[in-house]
Parts: structure tokens; C-alpha cells; sequence
């Protein structure tokens, strides 16, 4: 039971993932236009500045409480349970939406994040990276990732609020305010 | 109308060359031959085996980095990926059940009203974890061309046949011992525009989960003897040949049934998880609950 097995190498998720990845209400996390509900929105850009037209996003998220919720029903959504997790592909704009809740700290005074995991063509591997809320100014000084980071860098990873109470949240693959990416191993 | 195809060729034109070594390169790169980009490939492979033989260490994941593979010139973090502990969202994994997929999913050749065209096949395996516990109650998606090497995608524009009795999308949940079984078609080799006579060895991508969202990955199952290993750039972006032994199914005599499909078996390891492992997980048990 405790043999170290070496993982299976990924692959690209290639350019045609979009007749299987996709689902009816894949980004909508609750209804939109719920009550708490926000618009989370961005443009992936590769090297050259140029939106990135055939990128996937997955989110994975804990509800408004804080709370890492454990529900099945992501894949079809019954319009009520938040499962926290949502898949977005980004539109002919390079634009990915979803329409989520802001997220909780997990423990009390903690910086409160969404995790995101990055597919792409030309993207051998997923690339992970987090969306951190910018208001709890404290909380983000101390978090232990952030502190780990160059100013220009943990500026990458933070979210701007919208005027209509959304988040924008950009992701550039390559070259300057290149996204910090993690590795977990 | 070949849009993706055109993605291809519109994000690489305006290229700038990467690299000193691409700048000979001409500006339609699907001119370049196939013994242009297998050069490019062995060289790579070459340094690789050097270097392993000087002592680095084996690179058992694709490069981001891998200049055969046009696409990824632009889209590779040029940072080196930022070593950070999972924390709390992290250390789970969203949860998928039987509400969500039908069982019925796992077989590709019933979702129309008649046989579709090709060789049929069966592919079973598992999904294990780091430390070779099964990876139960997860999901696991497929998606692939049809006999003939087309997807049903608006974007390929390949002129192979589509098979209206053929989509290519299955999906299960694996069951308490990490096991996965799909019924499908052998999907045909098709051509990319990464260089002049570009393509791909037949392969059926997978996507899953673990019980961490950090186990989270997409990849591509081969067969076996594929003539198209050494010339295809992207199952090339694994630089090391055990690793890349990794995606290439085994022909399973005990998987293939009589007078009707032949048996491919293939595990899939996932990373390691780095929280305390319950027994409930093992088991699958929570899936389904609410």
C-alpha cells in the first residue's frame, strides 16, 4: 500500500476539447442573479499579448461561509447546491466567466482564494495558480504564499474588483506580469 | 472554415522565433518537413540522454518548454512553476457522483442509433494514486476522433468521414478499487498543421481527478507500435522514454471478448496526496451522499 508509484506524464488538452469538456452550465457555479452571486472574469494572453482563444479553466472553491463543501452535482447542476466547483472555457473574446460566490477563509483570518487550474493547446500541462480577493489587506500580507513572492510577482495573483461587485481576474502565460504559477510537489 | 486548424498556422505566423536557433525558420512554419521538426526532436532526445547520462535527473512530466511543438513557444511560463504547499481548497478534490453521469457514458458506440464504423475496443484500467491506493468515486472523462481520425468538432475540418453514429465523449466514476471501463471505437491517426505532413498517432485523451484538486490531469492514451511515436512533437514533449512508455496502453488478451472487441489496459497514476487519507475516500462512500 505505500509503494511510490511515478505519475503518468499529462499531455496538451489540445484545441479540440470542445465537444467534451464543455457542459450546459459548466461556469455557473449558482444561477446568476442569485442572491451573492458575482461575475469572476478574465482574459488568458500568451507571450505576445494576444488573447489565448482556446483555453479551459477549472475552479474549485469554498462556499461564501469558508466552508470546503463536499457536493456531488457539478456535472448536472440542479440550480441549488454550490459545489464549488465550476469549468469555463474561454469564448471567441478569450474571455472565461463564471458566476460564483467570493470565497470564505477556510479558518478564521486567513487570505480567502480560488483555486484555478489552466488547459490549453501549445500547454503540455495544466498550470495551477490561485485568485485571491483584494479587500482583506492583513490577511494577504500574512499568507504564506504571498509572503513567498516578489511585490511585482503576488500582484499577479490577486483579483481586481469590479464596479458591479465582480472580479476580474487576468492570466498571462508568458513574458511581463507573467502569472505565478505552483507546483505542489 | 478550418478554424482550430487556422489557429494553429494564425498563432504561429506572426511568431517571432524563440530562440536564436529558430531564426532560419521561414514564416509559414507549415512548410517546414517532417525532417525538419524530427531533427529539431532528436537533438532534443540526444541532450536528453547526455545529460541523464551525467547524472540529471529523469524527467518523468512533458516540457512546457518544447520548441518542436509550435503552439507551446508562446504559451510556456518562461518562471520556473512557484514550489508552494496545498492548503485548505487545495487538499480536496470537487466531488462527482453517479447523479452526474449516467451509466450508460462509458459506452461509446450506443449513443446513436446504429453501429458506428471501426474497430470496436475495450479500455479498462485504474487510477491509482503516488502511493498505489486506488482513486475511488473519481471522474474520469474520454474524448477522441472516430475510426477515420475526425472529432466531431466544428473546427476540424480534416476530410475524413464523420460517423454520424460516432461523438467520441464518454465518462464514468471509478469504482472502489479505482477502476475505469470504457467500450469505444479505435480512433485513426489525423493531421495537424505544426509542420508539412504533421500527425498524430491514434490516442484518446483523459481527463481526472484524484482526491486532491493538486492530482488534477489531462493526458493521452496510445497504442501500442505506433509508427507515429518518433515524428509526433507533442507525445515528444515527454523527453524520457519510460515516461513516455507511461501513455502507451498494453494489448489485453484478457480484456478483449469474443466475437466482439479487442482489450486495451491501461493504468493511470496520479501524484501523491499530501492530506491524511481516510478510509471513506478509499471506499468512495461520501460520492454519492447528498
Amino acid at each position: 500500500m505505500s509503494t511510490k508509484l511515478v505519475p503518468t506524464p499529462a499531455q496538451t488538452v489540445g484545441p479540440f476539447y470542445g465537444y467534451a469538456l464543455p457542459y450546459e452550465k459548466d461556469n455557473e457555479l449558482l444561477a446568476p442573479g442569485s442572491p451573492g452571486s458575482i461575475r469572476l472574469q478574465g482574459t488568458v494572453y500568451d507571450g505576445s499579448g494576444q488573447a489565448v482563444v482556446d483555453a479551459i479553466l477549472e475552479i474549485w472553491q469554498p462556499d461564501a461561509e469558508g466552508r470546503i463543501v463536499q457536493k456531488t452535482g457539478s456535472l448536472v447542476r440542479d440550480g441549488y447546491t454550490f459545489t464549488g466547483w465550476g469549468r469555463g472555457a474561454v469564448g471567441n473574446s478569450g474571455v472565461y466567466t463564471f458566476t460564483t460566490v467570493n470565497p470564505g477563509p477556510t479558518t478564521p483570518g486567513a487570505a480567502a482564494f480560488i483555486s484555478v487550474a489552466i488547459f490549453a493547446r501549445g500547454l503540455t500541462n495544466r498550470l495551477f495558480t490561485r485568485i485571491y480577493l483584494p479587500e482583506d489587506t492583513e490577511a494577504l500580507a500574512n499568507d504564506p504564499l504571498l509572503t513567498s513572492l516578489e511585490p511585482e510577482r503576488r500582484k499577479t495573483l490577486i483579483a481586481r474588483r469590479d464596479s458591479d461587485g465582480g472580479l476580474t481576474f487576468d492570466i498571462r502565460l508568458q513574458g511581463e506580469g507573467e502569472t505565478v504559477f505552483l507546483d505542489f510537489q | 472554415m478550418p478554424e482550430d486548424i487556422n489557429a494553429e498556422l494564425e498563432s504561429e505566423e506572426l511568431v517571432p522565433p524563440a530562440e536564436p536557433k529558430a531564426a532560419h525558420l521561414p514564416l509559414d512554419r507549415a512548410i517546414e518537413t517532417q525532417a525538419d521538426l524530427s531533427a529539431e526532436i532528436n537533438a532534443i532526445g540526444d541532450a536528453y540522454v547526455r545529460a541523464l547520462k551525467d547524472g540529471a535527473p529523469a524527467e518523468t512530466q512533458p516540457r512546457l518548454d518544447y520548441p518542436p511543438y509550435r503552439s507551446s513557444i508562446l504559451r510556456h511560463p518562461t518562471k520556473s512553476l512557484h514550489h508552494t504547499d496545498p492548503e485548505t481548497i487545495e487538499l480536496y478534490s470537487p466531488a462527482f457522483g453517479h447523479q452526474d453521469v449516467h451509466a450508460l457514458e462509458s459506452d461509446l458506440t450506443i449513443q446513436h442509433n446504429g453501429e458506428p464504423q471501426g474497430e470496436r475496443i475495450i479500455v479498462a484500467g485504474k487510477v491509482l494514486d503516488g502511493n498505489g491506493r486506488p482513486v475511488a468515486g473519481q471522474l474520469v472523462e474520454i474524448w477522441q476522433a472516430n475510426a477515420s481520425g475526425r472529432y466531431i468538432h466544428k473546427r476540424d475540418q480534416h476530410p475524413a468521414p464523420i460517423d454520424p453514429n460516432f461523438t467520441g465523449i464518454g465518462r464514468c466514476i471509478t469504482g472502489p478499487d479505482g477502476s475505469y471501463r470504457f467500450t469505444t471505437i479505435k480512433p485513426g491517426a489525423y493531421p495537424w498543421k505544426n509542420h508539412l505532413n504533421a500527425w498524430r498517432p491514434a490516442h484518446i485523451h483523459f481527463s481526472l481527478f484524484g482526491t486532491e484538486f493538486t492530482q488534477r490531469i489531462i493526458t493521452q492514451m496510445y497504442f501500442p507500435g505506433d509508427q507515429l511515436f518518433p515524428l509526433d512533437p507533442i507525445y515528444q514533449t515527454i523527453v524520457d522514454q519510460d515516461a513516455r512508455d507511461r501513455l502507451v496502453a498494453n494489448y489485453d488478451h484478457s480484456l478483449t471478448e469474443p466475437e466482439w472487441a479487442l482489450g486495451y489496459n491501461w493504468d493511470i497514476v496520479l501524484t501523491g496526496p499530501k492530506r491524511t487519507w481516510t478510509e471513506n475516500e478509499a471506499l468512495g462512500a461520501d460520492s454519492d451522499e447528498e
